[in-house]
């Protein structure tokens, strides 16, 4: 099966669900996230069957110039699983999210306007698996826009809700800022090489070194240096929005606070990946020519460096915990930029790739796994600060105890997944000698144990406000104890996700 | 056949979790784990101790491996056993909460029993690392007194300290290019420069979690507010991971870059001894003083390493650290274990308040004794070996002629502290034990025939190796 029928099946689930919807009885929306969801799994295990052009070089469609915009490797296939995978929880996470929903649309208390929250998730996770194959820079960037308007609207669903139309002009106006800075970026990229898709740029950065010393045609593939940074400059300022890169992390707390809890987990995850692996493609063919790796490098060090510090110092006054959510993953995409800093090609024992495509994965289980707990308490607490997760340890152990290993694996505890993305990043970081970024690092790691500790003191040692347990809903108890047990298992043995990177 | 070990207390731990009756399940699993650990301590040059190794990792390799490279783990694997079995008799778990007071103190042992197992890096890290987590909480959730600030500093300090070390550790993979702790050495001399800081970093990292001078404010409190069983593994065990640490990694790997840092270390473990040892005088409550001591002892186990470090064809300094640790370990155990009995006894551990219990309570007061002996480093009983073996360890090369070094000198003026040591601890059983009984002690019930026994294990292991130290001198042959 050509690997681009995964995106086709995936926006044709999208309208068929966008139809039935409104066939749907309003009581009955929940099960259009459950319907979606199933189709989401259907076609995760479609991914296996998936292959691109060289692994069948007679069919028609191998021949078919698509495959110059479209690319499908093992690195891919990896982004596609992980976008399925996040859509997949998120949708699910909706489904119980209804509750606070329905108080916030057009017909309070009625579920009649929520049936599209269910489905829109669906487009994103369109747009994100088509980026992880995008090759073309005009590919990639109406994938990312298809990812960016269906946020749009995710942010600022709960319309009544002033919190969330807050977020939703923020992220419009400057999502739509960063949107031009990328566009201008491509832009000049296109004006300084001559073409937009990113393995041509590739060799004409190679023909220019190679023929820059021969007298007569050196001419002829003379690539001028500034204006093609510049125009790189301008797309790491576009992405830097995408990921929270400091400093374009601006809209990140606000947005994410004033957001639907799911659309929230929704941007931290998908949203983010999406970002890095643009972004590693994007580089990809600027960081192997010897002409512009010194300096793109350069930008990355400072990126990592300044969000490194801004996110983890600033996370440590918050007192709401959504909003610790949202300076963690600015902390997180700090730690993913120090490993693409340390720029290891593709030819050692770990590279770049690897490390930040490891670490997203493990990202994955451990903030969508919080992020179900933080839903629950949002719905059945009516809060969202750190105090109303007081005493969790003692009206609901269990979930008390799952909390806690998804917020060590946070912090970067070890024997969980998320110690073994951050050893790797650091070691990546050491082997390329940023002695600075690695120190930079440290002091974060350090602060981003105080202020995730910060949370676990307050489910076990603080006394309950209010006794009555909290009681998970089937789906989201499923979804926290899997998620739970994946941190701990990949913790101890990281292999499979190792395997399926290759 | 190690990995057994390791993994018994976890599977005591999860068969806890599944339902079976607490206390019960802990002291089985502690009591048949200290069997297989004498058996294991006796036959640890037999290869097949070593076998275990799972591939977690391919590339870059990491593997979960358990070993003995040397008689030092095996020590250390011994000396946990004991203390854990210890503890987990000793402890008396609240209503309702025996699944979280046993079951925290077998998956801190399951952590420092890995720690000194584990031949990977990674493993030794982490494991270590698992120990802490249940301390963390156990001391913010079950703990006595100010045990939200004791348990929020003790998770501040050693987590800032396992970062550190971290860093350390991974600049150590980094250049010596593999995870396997008995390949690195083959990697051949590491950069003086890089030296310099890895072991910079390793002191800092591995000292916090000692609590070296002056990162040892943690401790005492920590200590103090601590259940009895966790004081216990944590004081007597886990600590000496940052000992063994240093032992293990610093020691043969960067010898030039910890020689760069031997005079700051001598300040501060004269720190430990004498800074601390005056604080340790001047306090008033058992369970603090007991805390500072433990930190005050560092001192003298530092001194070994210093010895190790300025003179390293120097095999006395190695066995003294060793001697030392495992002698301290089981003797800061009983006396928290006995400090516990204190309280619950008399329902006080306030020294003021005390006075006259040794005639309530006699058994209480000759153990309490003896472990006050201990301490101090009276002959005839463990620490006074470690002790002798650290001040004739510091003095090796020194031949008369060529006038005291930087080691010697330390030593002569650590040698003030068994003073200050007898000092608080004469003085502390004094005010428990002897004058006239006060209210809370005239009627204060004995030490119970149960309670008895963990005390009496600890105690013959410190007569044992007090007497005949060569049960662990052969070993570390």
């Amino acid at each position: 099966m050509p690997a681009y029928y995964l995106e086709a099946l995936t926006v044709t689930l999208g309208i068929v669900l966008l139809m039935a919807e409104a066939f749907v009885p309003s009581k009955a929306k929940g099960w259009v996230g459950i319907a979606g969801a199933i189709g989401l799994a259907g076609i995760l295990g479609l991914t296996c069957l998936a292959i691109g052009p060289d692994a069948k070089p007679d069919a028609a469609w191998a021949k078919w110039p698509l495959w110059n915009f479209y690319t499908f490797d093992g690195l891919a296939r990896f982004y596609k699983i992980f976008s399925l995978l996040c859509t997949l929880l998120v949708l699910l996470m909706g489904v119980d999210y209804r509750k606070v929903l329905v108080q916030f649309t057009d017909h309070p208390g009625s579920e009649a306007g929520t049936g599209e929250y269910h489905v829109l998730p669906v487009f994103a996770c369109a747009g994100m698996m088509w980026l992880a194959s995008a090759r073309d820079l005009a590919g990639a960037f109406v994938a990312l826009e298809l990812v960016t308007i269906t946020f749009y609207i995710l942010v600022s669903y709960m319309r009544r809700n002033i919190g969330s139309l807050e977020a939703g002009v923020k992220y419009l106006i400057l999502g739509a800022l960063s949107t031009g800075f990328l566009v201008y970026g491509i832009g000049w990229i296109y004006g300084s090489t001559g073409t937009m898709n990113l393995l041509e740029i590739g060799n004409r950065l190679r023909e220019s070194v190679m023929f820059s010393s021969v007298p007569i045609i050196s001419g002829l593939f003379t690539i001028h240096q500034t204006p093609l940074l510049f125009g790189v400059a301008l797309v790491m300022v576009g992405l830097g929005f995408k990921v929270g890169a400091v400093p374009m992390q601006i809209w990140i707390p606000d947005v994410y606070q004033g957001a639907p809890t799911p659309t929230t987990a929704f941007l931290s995850v998908g949203s983010k990946a999406a970002g890095f692996i643009l972004m590693i493609r994007f580089l990809e063919p600027f960081l192997a020519s010897p002409v512009t790796r010194g300096p793109v490098l350069g930008l990355l060090g400072v990126l990592a460096c300044a969000t490194l510090l801004f996110g983890n110092l600033a996370a440590i006054a918050q007192t709401n915990f959504k909003r610790l959510l949202a300076y963690s993953s600015i902390a997180h995409a700090g730690f993913l930029l120090l490993a693409l800093a340390a720029w290891q090609p593709s030819d050692s024992e770990l590279t770049s790739t690897l490390v930040v495509s490891f670490y997203l994965a493990t990202y994955l289980l451990m903030t969508l796994g919080v992020f179900f707990v933080l839903a629950q308490v949002r719905i059945q607490r009516d809060g969202e600060n750190i105090t109303d997760f007081n005493g969790l340890g003692t009206t609901n152990p269990r979930l008390a105890l799952a909390l806690t290993v998804l917020l060590a694996a946070l912090a970067g505890v070890p024997l969980t997944a998320g110690f073994i993305g951050k050893f790797f990043v650091f070691f990546l970081a050491v082997d390329s000698h940023l002695w600075w970024p690695v120190g930079i690092a440290t002091i974060a790691a350090a602060a981003g144990f105080y202020y995730y500790f910060k949370v676990i003191r307050a489910i076990w040692w603080m006394p309950p406000a209010d006794a009555t347990p909290i009681s998970l809903p089937p789906i989201s108890a499923a979804c926290i104890a899997v998620l739970t047990t994946a941190v701990l298992l990949f913790g101890i043995w990281p292999q499979p996700i190792w395997a399926l990177l290759r | 056949m190690l990995a057994l070990i390791v993994f018994l207390p976890l599977a005591a731990f999860l068969a806890i979790l599944l339902g079976s009756p607490a206390r019960l399940t802990a002291i089985g699993a502690a009591a048949l784990n200290l069997g297989l650990a004498l058996y294991a301590a006796a036959t640890w040059h037999c290869p097949c101790w070593g076998v275990f190794s799972v591939p977690v990792l391919a590339k870059p390799a990491i593997n979960l491996a358990f070993g003995f490279p040397d008689g030092m783990s095996a020590v250390m694997v011994l000396l946990t056993a004991i203390v854990t079995l210890a503890a987990v008799l000793s402890g008396k778990a609240p209503e309702g909460r025996e699944t979280l007071y046993y079951g925290s103190s077998l998956l801190l042992s399951c952590g420092a029993l890995g720690a000194f197992a584990a031949t990977d890096m990674f493993f030794f890290y982490a494991f270590h690392e698992l120990a802490l987590i249940p301390t963390f909480l156990m001391i913010g959730i079950l703990g006595r007194g100010e045990r939200r600030a004791a348990a929020w500093k003790i998770t501040i300090y050693l987590g800032l300290g396992s970062i550190v070390l971290l860093a350390g550790l991974v600049w150590l993979a980094g250049l010596t290019g593999t995870f396997d702790m008995s390949k690195m050495a083959d990697a051949g001399r590491i950069d003086p420069v890089a030296q310099k800081g890895i072991a910079g970093l390793l002191i800092v990292g591995f000292g916090t979690l000692v609590s070296l001078f002056p990162f040892h404010s943690w401790a005492a409190p920590a200590y103090a507010s601590a259940p009895a069983p966790i004081a216990m593994l944590h004081a007597g065990v886990l600590k000496k991971f940052g000992l063994y640490g240093l032992l293990r990694l610093a020691i043969p790997l960067v010898p030039d870059g910890l020689e760069a840092w031997l005079n700051p270390l001598l300040l501060l473990l004269l720190g430990n001894i004498l800074w601390v040892g005056y604080v340790t005088v001047s306090q008033k409550r058992l369970d603090l003083m007991l805390g500072n001591s433990s930190v005050m002892h560092m001192g003298y186990i530092f001194l070994a390493v210093a010895a190790l470090i300025a003179f390293p064809e120097n095999p006395l300094a190695r066995s003294a650290a060793i001697v030392l640790m495992f002698a301290h370990g089981i003797s800061i155990a009983l006396l928290f274990g006995l400090a516990d009995r204190i309280e619950r006894s008399t329902g006080s551990i306030d020294l003021a308040d005390l006075g006259g219990l040794g005639k309530s309570a006699p058994a209480l007061a000759f153990m309490f004794g003896i472990a006050a002996m201990a301490s101090i480093g009276l002959p005839g009983l463990a620490n006074f070996a470690g002790e002798v073996l650290v001040f004739l360890a510091a003095f090796k090369s020194y031949d008369g002629t060529s006038g005291l070094g930087p080691v010697q000198i330390t030593c002569i003026l650590s040698i003030w502290g068994v003073v200050i040591s007898a000092v608080y601890m004469l003085r502390a059983y004094r005010n428990i034990f002897q004058g006239p009984a006060g209210t809370l002690t005239c009627s204060a019930p004995d030490i119970t025939i149960t309670d008895r026994i963990p005390a009496l294990l600890l105690i013959v292991v410190l007569l044992a190796v007090g007497l005949y130290p060569n049960i662990l001198l052969n070993l570390l042959k």
